[in-house]
């Protein structure tokens, strides 16, 4: 079954091959092996790694530690205002030191789509590679890998209807057979052999993905994201979008028709973005508006959503954050707006 | 036991450059814990009797009928001394 799951997430990401997908715990640990096996081995002083402001922690942190070992370069690429990428810095800061992109599929605060398929193709064309964060993509849209041509995709279980501890790497073949293990252990090795004249163990790696996955695995966890993803395409991927679109749509009109003292960070134009919307109320702290909803029983997300740097480009403290998925409706959308005039009241 | 370990389940710290902490009180005790706070902070401001905005030495915080209250510009140590006089 852990095998099945594996196919099951393979296909569900076009990817080419079952041996192309790690499990992991999540998207976190997902992208620190990438930092931690890649490129600590890949990367050297003088080296670079593009990485966009508007990262969640994730794809930020792993970068910053592996450089403080290796001394290879981090650069920053531009947000726009609104919340969008800035392409053309990010395009910019190519060259033939860079190793690595790094970018978000769709951002965990703004909820915006990046073209991932067109920062793999300029990585590409100088010789670097690319890694997607996708755990707000993998969710809530159709990703194919081989389409998008990114080297590393990253997502996890608990946000697409699959429990917490579960997450899978995507990396195409020919990179991860050359990497070395992330962790060492149980399962990731073919023959662990004492050699006496030596007074060392010669160690044997197992096959790539295997060779990853150290100790016993996360085996129910993989089992109930396969039966999550099962869910999710008896919907239809394109439908989980198209509905989210429609909640985002319908949420930004009737909000700025409502609300006087609400302001929405980012962009709200539906074609860029899923169902993510970032808010403040004028006057008070995102908290505060998130304790007033959660009286009310509707839950949403306040504070940085560990996306500090994308902040300080909104120049926010905090924000308020609502996400929709395939489970909610306008009528909540409704009852949301609702209490939003009452905080407005406060 | 102490009236804060009686009172409340949990104490953490929001994050955001506006620090502040929120405090969830035990979910059976919290109307017990509700009027306790009433008793001794003053009340400055109430809305649909959700929140209520109250000060206790000076110390102005919110607190909501589900029970979370949240508390700016303190730390854990302050607030535990100012939630040990509130929950006495």
């Amino acid at each position: 079954m852990y095998e099945n799951a594996r196919e099951k997430i393979a296909k569900f990401i076009n990817a080419k091959d079952a041996t192309e997908i790690i499990f992991v715990r999540n998207t976190t640990e997902a992208i620190n092996l990438v930092a931690y096996s890649w490129g600590l081995r890949n990367l050297k002083k003088g080296d670079e790694v593009l990485v966009s402001l508007m990262e969640h922690h994730s794809n930020i942190v792993p970068w910053e530690l592996t450089s403080k070992i290796n001394g290879f370069t981090i650069k920053y690429t531009k947000v726009n205002n609104d919340g969008t990428l800035n392409y053309e810095d990010f395009e910019s800061k190519f060259s033939s030191k860079t190793k690595i992109a790094c970018l978000s599929h769709v951002s965990n605060v703004s909820g915006v789509i990046n073209d991932v398929k067109r920062i793999a193709k300029v990585a590409h064309e100088h010789g670097a590679l690319m890694l997607v964060d996708g755990a707000q993509s993998v969710p809530h849209m159709p990703v194919d890998v081989r389409d998008l041509n990114v080297d590393f995709l990253a997502f996890s279980g608990h946000k697409m209807l699959g429990p917490t501890g579960i997450g899978a790497l995507y990396g195409k073949k020919t990179l991860l057979e050359k990497m070395e293990p992330f962790q060492g252990g149980g399962e990731m090795i073919k023959e662990v052999s004492y050699n006496q004249k030596t007074g060392r163990c010669g160690i044997d790696w197992n096959d790539t993905p295997w060779k990853f996955e150290a100790g016993t695995p996360n085996i129910c966890g993989s089992v109930a994201l396969m039966e999550a993803i099962k869910y999710l395409e008896n919907i239809d991927m394109d439908e989980v979008l198209k509905h989210e679109k429609m909640l985002t749509e319908y949420a930004v009109k009737t909000m700025q028709r409502c609300c006087t003292k609400l302001v929405l960070y980012g962009t709200s134009d539906p074609s860029l973005k899923c169902g993510i919307m970032p808010f403040g109320i004028v006057g008070l702290s995102s908290h505060d508006v998130a304790l007033f909803l959660d009286n009310y029983g509707i839950m949403i997300r306040s504070g940085f959503h560990c996306a500090q740097p994308l902040h300080q480009v909104f120049k926010l403290q905090s924000s308020a954050r609502a996400s929709f998925y395939i489970y909610n409706t306008r009528e909540e959308i409704d009852r949301f707006i609702e209490v939003l005039k009452e905080i407005e009241q406060v | 036991m102490s009236a804060v370990e009686d009172y409340v389940a949990r104490i953490e710290e929001t994050c955001g450059e506006e620090k502040g902490v929120i405090v969830t009180l035990k979910y059976d005790k919290k109307d017990e814990a509700l009027a306790k706070i009433r008793n001794k902070a003053q009340l400055k401001k109430s809305l649909s009797g959700i929140i209520f905005e109250f000060v206790f030495r000076g110390i102005s915080f919110r607190v909501f009928s589900s029970g979370k209250a949240i508390f700016k510009g303190i730390n854990k140590e302050a607030l535990h001394d100012i939630l040990a006089a509130l929950l006495l």
